[in-house]
């Protein structure tokens, strides 16, 4: 990248009650952004963000319709690795991935990746399908609330102790 | 700062009571008007009328008459958590593709 220039910005909208969408532009041909994404290898060089302390230990991809993955990440706040694994539903080529996220279960999202060819540059748009509104709440919910629930049964305890 | 560690205080205050915890759980999959409440945890409608004052106190809910009904949802500081959560996520792939231009300008 040129020195000072400013990456493109990603925007992340939740389009509806069941979808979160993520939009990025890149200064590059379809084919190379579709190479980075799906060559393991290059994949591992931007997946797992240094500013977010995430490593990845292993990774199997299988990208090709009918195929599966399985990702094990690390984080240091974490004594096991995270496990994220799934399903290619769909691959074609410089155009679009769709993938399962079953470690989630029942309420895992579809994520549909598109690749727009817009010549020298290329749209990626991604979206995330939750099966019902409730997953995706309880998605936002298990993030944004980690530790509510401990922090909650600890005033209930405090409540009670002086009720 | 002051101000903001009160209301603070009057949300965990509202979030304390078992009851209100299931109000805000059953909001966040539809808005309901307070006699749906009242039935769904057995309470008559005077009680879960104060439930409702304590909770649209705190700006975990708000309420809106509709005709006779009083319909309740969801409120502004249930909203900022959900912004809250998307902007973490924002963060994670803005991230994320930050660090695949670098891998394409290497593919170039």
């Amino acid at each position: 990248m040129d020195a000072g220039k400013k990456p493109n910005p990603t925007t992340v909208e939740r389009t509806s009650d069941l979808e979160l969408t993520v939009t990025r532009t890149f200064n590059g041909p379809v084919r190379l952004v579709y190479r980075a994404w799906t060559d393991p290898e290059l994949f591992r060089k931007w997946w797992t963000p240094k500013s977010f302390s995430l490593t990845i230990v292993s990774r199997e991809m299988d990208i090709r319709t009918g195929g599966s993955y399985r990702l094990l990440i690390k984080h240091p706040s974490m004594p096991e690795p995270m496990t994220f694994y799934g399903r290619y539903l769909e691959v074609i080529p410089n155009a679009r991935i769709v993938w399962t996220n079953e470690e989630n279960g029942e309420s895992g999202a579809v994520t549909t990746v598109t690749f727009e060819d817009k010549g020298d540059e290329t749209l990626v748009v991604m979206r995330d399908l939750f099966p019902s509104k409730a997953a995706l709440d309880e998605a936002i919910a298990s993030g944004s609330t980690a530790g509510k629930d401990e922090q909650f049964a600890q005033l209930d305890d405090l409540l009670a102790a002086l009720a | 700062m002051v101000q903001y560690s009160q209301s603070r205080d009057v949300a965990f205050a509202a979030l304390s009571d078992a009851t209100r915890r299931g109000v805000l759980e059953q909001l966040g999959h539809a808005d309901a008007s307070i006699t749906q409440l009242a039935a769904k945890f057995h309470m008559t409608l005077t009680g879960m009328k104060k439930h409702v004052g304590v909770l649209e106190q705190a700006g975990l809910i708000t309420t809106q008459k509709a005709g006779r009904v009083r319909i309740c949802k969801l409120g502004q500081r249930r909203l900022e958590e959900e912004a809250a959560w998307i902007g973490q996520y924002q963060q994670l792939w803005a991230a994320r593709f930050d660090a695949l231009d670098t891998v394409i300008e290497d593919l170039k």
